[in-house]
């Protein structure tokens, strides 16, 4: 129960910055990677203020337990394979064609209109299919 | 519009405590895509109840907000629809494919100086800027 009420409160206050940040603002994002263009600063300030409670938060794991039980996660690994460079790619191609990544696709979508849908109903599509090619890259990795 | 570094930084505030809420109280690391993907695929079958409450207060506090406030923010989606369903498969499949997103690796990585995380969000950053630059700088096709 205490599990289900503290990841409630996590995406709602996710929710919640995703939306009052302009991070659901498709010109906004897009605006962002245009450095070529006429550049918006405002996700380096989102990503700033996203970090500061989190840098924070992964101090205070040190020497303790999490709240509702069970353990932190492990030592980040270091190893940068290709699934990760090729997965990033194709995400990042995404996210600059629409101006859409994951968290706001979903808190925008009681306002996104069709488009919003649409576009989470594809990355869901996307989801279920990415295990195949993960298989497939890792197979290649393994006969390299 | 003065203000939007202001909401920026105050938002991202609000993401990085949910992430930190996250963290301290499950002990997991707050990624939207990874969240979402081990419901659809079937991964995250023994964490499910976490990751629907996760997913229902995502959606639910703006749709809140919205209902409440009796206003929204400005999204400028495009309404091209072979445009959104192309880049949502590739934002779905990418994701899962890297493990992560703007905020398992983003957020979460590189505030513990994780180097797939940097390594992630430094790849995914470019590309989409790469992305603009072609697509909307050369050609002006987006």
């Amino acid at each position: 129960m205490l599990r289900t009420v503290l990841a409630l409160t996590a995406g709602g206050l996710f929710g919640a910055g995703l939306m009052v940040s302009g991070m659901t603002d498709t010109a906004k994002v897009q605006g962002f990677l245009d450095i070529f263009g006429s550049w918006d600063p405002t996700l380096a300030f989102v990503m700033g203020g996203a970090l500061l409670p989190m840098a924070f938060a992964w101090r205070l794991t040190e020497g303790r337990k999490p709240a509702a039980g069970g353990s932190f996660p492990s030592p980040p690994s270091a190893e940068l394979d290709r699934r990760l460079a090729v997965g990033s790619v194709l995400f990042g191609i995404g996210w600059g064609l629409v101006g859409l990544c994951p968290g706001p696709a979903m808190a925008s979508l009681s306002y996104n209109g069709w488009q919003g849908a649409l576009f989470l109903a594809a990355m869901a599509c996307g989801m279920i299919a990415a295990p195949k090619l993960s298989r497939h890259l890792d197979r290649g990795a393994a006969n390299a | 519009m003065e203000a939007d570094w202001i909401w920026g930084l105050g938002g991202g505030l609000l993401i990085g405590l949910g992430g930190a809420v996250y963290l301290l109280g499950n002990g997991r690391i707050m990624g939207a895509s990874g969240i979402l993907g081990g419901l659809l695929d079937g991964s995250g079958r023994n964490t499910a109840a976490e990751r629907s409450a996760f997913i229902a207060g995502v959606i639910g506090v703006p749709l809140l907000i919205g209902l409440l406030t009796g206003s929204t923010p400005d999204t400028q989606v495009t309404g091209n629809a072979g445009l959104l369903v192309l880049a949502g498969l590739l934002v779905g499949v990418g994701t899962r494919v890297a493990n992560g997103c703007t905020s398992g690796h983003g957020v979460c990585g590189i505030s513990r100086l994780s180097l797939r995380g940097i390594a992630a969000t430094a790849v995914f950053m470019l590309a989409g800027i790469l992305t603009l630059a072609v697509l909307r700088q050369i050609l002006g096709v987006i």
